[in-house]
């Protein structure tokens, strides 16, 4: 019997299951790879919670016991006790009661062990999930930036929102559902047996001709419903674009035109969800009746057995097979229906687990930061300590995203400590990718970049970033107050550093115009604030690690210019004493650089003073004055 | 509530009646089955007399037949009636958005409607289907199904009538003290997801100051109160199950207990008492049902409630009754007027000053100063609060709105392409523009040097928003489609910002020959942008602080010299 209900599982898996995306997908199997899946997946449970579920599932053992044995006491009832006093004068019903009395212990029992086993997975799985969701966590926090380079940030969150959602169902619902129908399955059909063997084969006729119309009717309606989801993608992609350009349309006049394209696939999506959700609707009465039809067969043949008295079949011993029988198909189409959940859950967990098969950042970086007498040094592995000064050399630096093409060609330059280097030209020159390459986000492919001497790529990644200090074009806050948000910088700056880093940055008189002050707190997009003030608080934020090396990307429009002259005279302050990248779109900026850097498709094309590449008359002349030479 | 979205479902009421009276059927039919089935156990298998096994076999052969066909019949009309509804609603709401004026739009924002437009309708569309289903089920079964249980014995069943107060008493206080938790959870995990998501958005920031660890510790407590929060509450949703198991083994053993007397007594049969054990089965899974239905329902208030935002949402633009249609000429007018965004304070205060037809006019000032303001009333995006504004003369409240925009067009800041060809986005402007007109206006926006290069020219395609331009392509693009709609009045909202100093210039130049007659009116950053404009108006915090030439507002506006300074004349690097 176990072997029929797993061929099932197997074969119904890709059938079953309107209305999900394995359906829609057409293609996740319950192969082995699954069943790798789903043994990686309950690895996340160890010792206790392992435990608490290993004691769940066999408290369901007896729940199943107890519910076959409360099927059966019918007809022990009818048989043992009613049909033989039936006429008689002066019935003891003392038997009776004690059996009933018993059964009322079993049931009491049940119920206590259902509660508690309930609860048990309750908490089970929901720390599981915890656990899932900060391993996660942690692991993106050690990939490198490509991951997320490659990635549409709508993908990474749905990982956290839809795919762990369906592992949760997995956990809380599914496996525990599967598990007690199986047992429950297994009990029943052993009763059965014992019953009646020739009424076990009807009843497992009825199963084949309900597996029968689920696959045909569960793999019509898989394809409507792979149909309906690519509408229902058109009809919303279609919404979305629109709807977030509504002020466009309106400005053209567009509405007409908007409303015609937009019913085309309405009307489409409609045609598709009717006949997606027609087959499944049509499948729960069916199967209810085929349920109904059943029973009646059981009866009518049962019937016919227990008036011949042939294989020693009672009345009693009927009913009881007919709620047996009654009791066995539920968990039948429990098992078929959870299996969605389950391929659902699989495809979730494998989006899971690539994100945590995911390679992390390589750093074999065994030179640290270390800080004496209010000074920082370098310490090497064999001890020796280099002052940290902010020299930094980039040596015939080659650089690709992917393997096959280069963005950045034979880069060298250096930074001594205290210099001002400045990059311009036009977007896509690779001046941000060069800068990517000094704190790490990327490795080179070839050459090297040395940080006082010592190459990069020997340094511990976080004590090379925490020597580093970056503005970036844009801006990211966090949710929290506006000193949490400076103090990203440096998780333990006093209040006094962090008002002194604001100040520095010429944040400080918009922060107290604030109701709250620093206390205010800001949402992650910072809505609250001007784009302005969101750079100067990121300025601040920099100021207030106070790093030796900077790497500036100025932001070019949308600010108004008085603000500009803030958050130039923050950059500014900020730069002062330090070696400093500075990715330029003004005048002032680079005018007062040591060396300008002018870029073009990943080479460096012109290099010098404003002065001397002025005098050159060449690109940096062209995109100075707007003319060419 | 319900009442609001029942007017969307038009067309389709003949689904949503007929379904559930199918539903109905199908329960009575169902219910009658554990009736006949408790006389072929009585008068057929009992005394043996297989003729009536026979016969009652047969009508319960066709019960269960036609109890399937009513069952599949409502399913599949409850399928096209929810298809149908969502779909009268999604358009509904559509169609409202498109006679909403900016106000409204800003009110709800453009990301709000897109998940109203999507995920608050599968929701209600789903909860529509399981009503029109399960509705009348659930009351249906337990009226008939008692009904019928009385009719075998009028003393068992009061047993159901003890147990279904208990049952549903408690149903109500499981989901009473369940529902706040969940909602705090629901509340835990949009705090969940948007650590997630400021985490991943700054990823850059994260990594450079090397905040990963507290990154880490700061999910870790958030999702540590979520499994809490959840503990707690599904601790109290489990209780479901013992309360069900409960109710119905209290039921079967009270019943075994007074049945099987009754059977002794010979005042029941033992048919009947085994009907009676369907009957409880069936009312408890009825009550089961319902209470899911009720969780569904609760669940779906919030997107319900969302959607009849939008669909009663009120433009606040209205269309004048007996409109002007045609614009003189590109001549705009202020006079004395106020603007503010919804209830917030004022943002343009007693603006007034006059362009005439054909003038270049620039526009300066900080942000916050009121400049989008300002040129977003000459097409009527918003309203003024205070004032009037004339285009060609007229008031614009007196024209209609389509042919005030087609003559007024602007170029927003946000600027938005959309999926399709380049030539489909260029016809926004004007759908009958030929080719070659498309291709001078590209070329007046020195967007045909990159057009051209595209596979495929014009019939290149572009991806939705345009992500597959740089910023400055994509201006050059939306100044093209302004320009397509050969308009008196041309407004460019600093749209410029990414093109560098040399293109900018040459689309100036362009402008200048092109449309000789048509008056624009630019809003920049850069004072290069509008130097040479027949006259500048200098904005400082929503008022006008100076009109005048590049050197008059050189000798007399303190502003304008301000900005002036901290550009000094020189270029910008970027393209």
């Amino acid at each position: 019997m176990s072997n029929d209900v797993n061929a099932k599982k197997k074969n119904a898996a890709p059938t079953r299951g309107p209305g999900n995306m394995a359906a829609a997908h057409g293609k996740i199997r319950l192969d082995k790879n699954s069943v790798k899946l789903f043994g990686r997946l309950m690895g996340f449970m160890r010792g206790r919670e392992l435990t608490l579920f290993v004691i769940s599932l066999a408290l369901m053992i007896i729940t199943a016991l107890i519910s076959v044995r409360s099927s059966t006491f019918t007809g022990t009832i009818i048989d043992d006790y009613i049909k033989p006093m039936v006429g008689t004068v002066d019935p003891d019903f003392a038997p009776l009661l004690k059996a009933i009395l018993f059964m009322a212990c079993l049931y009491v029992v049940s119920i206590v062990v259902n509660l508690i086993f309930n609860r048990l997975l309750v908490d089970v799985s929901n720390s599981v999930l915890r656990k899932i969701r900060v391993q996660i966590f942690e692991h993106m926090q050690r990939l490198p930036i490509k991951y997320f380079d490659n990635r549409q940030y709508g993908d990474i969150m749905s990982v956290y929102t839809n795919d762990v959602d369906n592992i949760r169902e997995l956990m809380s619902n599914a496996i525990p559902n599967v598990f007690s129908s199986l047992m429950t399955v297994v009990t029943i059909f052993v009763a059965m047996v014992r019953i009646s063997f020739r009424l076990t084969l009807v009843v497992l006729c009825t199963v084949v001709v309900m597996y029968l119309i689920t696959i045909f009717l569960g793999g019509a309606s898989a394809r409507f419903f792979s149909l309906r989801q690519k509408s229902l993608g058109q009809m919303n992609a279609y919404a979305e674009e629109l709807l977030s350009g509504i002020k466009v349309v309106k400005v053209y006049c567009h509405e007409e035109e908007a409303k015609a394209g937009f019913d085309v696939r309405n009307e489409d999506l409609f045609r598709k969800t009717a006949s997606a959700n027609r087959l499944a609707n049509a499948l729960m009465p069916i199967m209810a009746n085929i349920g109904n039809v059943q029973y009646v067969v059981l009866a009518m043949v049962g019937g016919a057995m227990a008036a011949s008295g042939g294989a020693g079949l009672t009345l009693g011993k009927l009913a009881a097979f007919l709620l047996l029988s009654r009791n066995f198909s539920r968990p039948v189409s429990m098992i078929s229906q959870q299996i969605n959940t389950m391929v659902m859950a699989l495809a979730g967990a494998g989006r899971v687990f690539e994100l945590l098969d995911e390679e992390p950042e390589v750093d074999n970086g065994k030179v640290e930061l270390v800080k004496e007498d209010g000074k920082f040094f370098w310490k090497k592995p064999d001890g020796e300590m280099v002052p940290l000064k902010g020299d930094i050399r980039m040596n015939n630096v080659d650089f690709g995203y992917t393997e096959d093409r280069l963005v950045l060609h034979d880069i060298s330059l250096f930074a001594k400590p205290g210099q001002k280097i400045a990059f311009v030209g036009s977007t896509g020159a690779g001046k941000t990718t060069i800068t990517n390459l000094i704190n790490r986000f990327y490795d080179v492919a070839d050459g090297g970049v040395t940080y006082d001497g010592i190459n990069i790529n020997d340094i511990k990644k976080d004590d090379l970033r925490r020597s580093l200090g970056m503005v970036l074009q844009d801006v990211n806050l966090f949710t929290g107050t506006i000193a949490d948000n400076i103090r990203f910088g440096k998780p333990d700056a006093t209040d006094e550093e962090v008002i002194a880093a604001a100040k520095l940055a010429n944040a400080h008189d918009f922060i107290e115009k604030l109701p709250e002050g620093y206390d205010t707190v800001i949402n992650g997009t910072g809505s609250q604030l001007s784009q302005g003030q969101c750079q100067l608080l990121s300025i601040a934020r920099c100021a207030v690690a106070d790093p030796p090396v900077m790497i500036l990307d100025e932001a070019t429009s949308s600010v108004d210019t008085r603000t500009e002259v803030l958050i130039q005279r923050g950059m500014d302050a900020l730069m002062h004493g330090r070696t400093t990248f500075v990715i330029a779109h003004r005048l002032s900026t680079v005018m007062n650089s040591n060396a300008i850097m002018v870029l073009e498709q990943g080479r460096i094309i012109e290099r010098g003073t404003h002065e001397e590449l002025l005098e050159q008359k060449g690109r940096y002349y062209q995109l100075y004055t707007g003319r060419t030479a | 509530m319900i009442k609001r979205l029942a007017k969307c479902i038009r067309e389709y009421k003949i689904f949503a009646i007929l379904s559930p009276l199918m539903v109905i059927g199908e329960v009575v039919l169902s219910v009658l089955i554990p009736l006949f089935m408790a006389d072929l156990i009585d008068k057929g298998i009992d005394v043996g007399n297989m003729d009536v096994v026979r016969s009652i076999g047969l009508k319960l052969l066709l019960l269960a037949l036609a109890s399937m066909l009513l069952g599949v019949m409502s399913g599949m009309l409850a399928s096209t009636g929810a298809a149908g509804f969502a779909k009268n609603v999604r358009r509904d709401m559509y169609y409202n958005i498109q006679r909403f004026s900016f106000s409204n739009v800003d009110k709800f924002t453009p990301a709000g409607l897109v998940t109203r437009m999507t995920r608050d309708i599968t929701q209600v569309q789903m909860c529509y289907m399981m009503l029109t289903r399960m509705l009348f089920r659930a009351p249906t079964s337990v009226v008939f199904a008692l009904v019928a249980a009385f009719r075998i014995n009028n003393r068992l069943p009061w047993i159901f009538v003890c147990v279904l107060p208990v049952l549903a008493v408690g149903l109500f206080l499981i989901m009473k003290n369940a529902f706040p938790l969940f909602e705090r959870m629901f509340k835990l995990f949009d705090r969940l997801n948007a650590v997630i998501q400021e985490n991943v958005r700054g990823i850059r920031v994260v990594k450079t100051f090397v905040r990963e660890k507290e990154e880490i510790s700061k999910l870790d407590s958030v999702a540590t109160e979520v499994r809490d929060v959840s503990v707690k509450a599904e601790h109290i949703v489990v209780m479901n199950g013992p309360l069900m198991t409960f109710c119905m083994y209290t039921c079967m053993i009270l019943i075994s207990w007074i049945g099987a007397r009754m059977c002794v007594s010979a005042t029941m049969t033992t048919g009947q008492l085994m009907s009676m054990f369907s009957y409880v089965m069936q009312i408890l899974m009825s009550l089961m049902m319902s209470s899911m239905l009720i969780l569904m329902l609760t669940m779906s208030k919030a997107a319900a409630k969302r959607i009849i935002e939008v669909l009663d949402e009120e433009p606040d633009i209205r269309e004048p009754e007996e409109p002007v249609m045609t614009v003189a000429d590109g001549s705009v007018e202020f006079e004395d007027v106020d603007f503010a965004y919804g209830n917030a304070k004022p943002c343009l205060k007693d603006a007034s000053f006059k362009i005439e037809s054909g003038q270049t006019v620039g526009i300066i000032g900080g942000t916050g100063s009121g400049k989008s303001s300002l040129v977003q009333l000459m097409p009527r995006l918003y309203d003024a609060t205070q004032g009037s504004v004339y285009v060609g003369g007229v008031d614009v409240k007196e024209m209609d709105l389509t042919v005030l925009r087609k003559n007024v067009a602007m170029v927003l800041q946000k600027n938005v392409l959309f999926a399709g060809t380049v030539a489909e986005n260029m016809r926004w402007g004007n759908p009958e523009a030929t080719d070659e007109r498309i291709i001078s206006a590209l070329k007046t926006a020195q967007a045909w040097e990159f057009v051209e290069k595209l596979e495929g020219g014009l019939a290149a395609e572009v991806e939705q928003g345009g992500s597959n331009f740089s910023g400055g392509q994509r201006q050059r693009l939306c100044i093209a489609r302004a320009l397509l709609s050969d308009p008196k009045i041309l407004i460019f909202d600093d749209s410029t910002s990414a093109v560098d100093t040399a293109t900018e210039a040459s689309i100036r130049e362009g402008l200048k020959n092109v449309m000789p007659e048509c008056t624009k009116i630019i809003i920049a950053q850069r004072i290069s942008s509008v130097k040479d404009a027949d006259k500048i108006i200098v904005l400082d915090n929503g008022r006008i602080s100076g009109i005048g030439t590049h050197d008059e507002l050189m000798k007399s506006n303190i502003i304008y010299q301000e900005v002036y300074d901290s550009q000094m004349k020189g270029g910008d690097f970027d393209e």
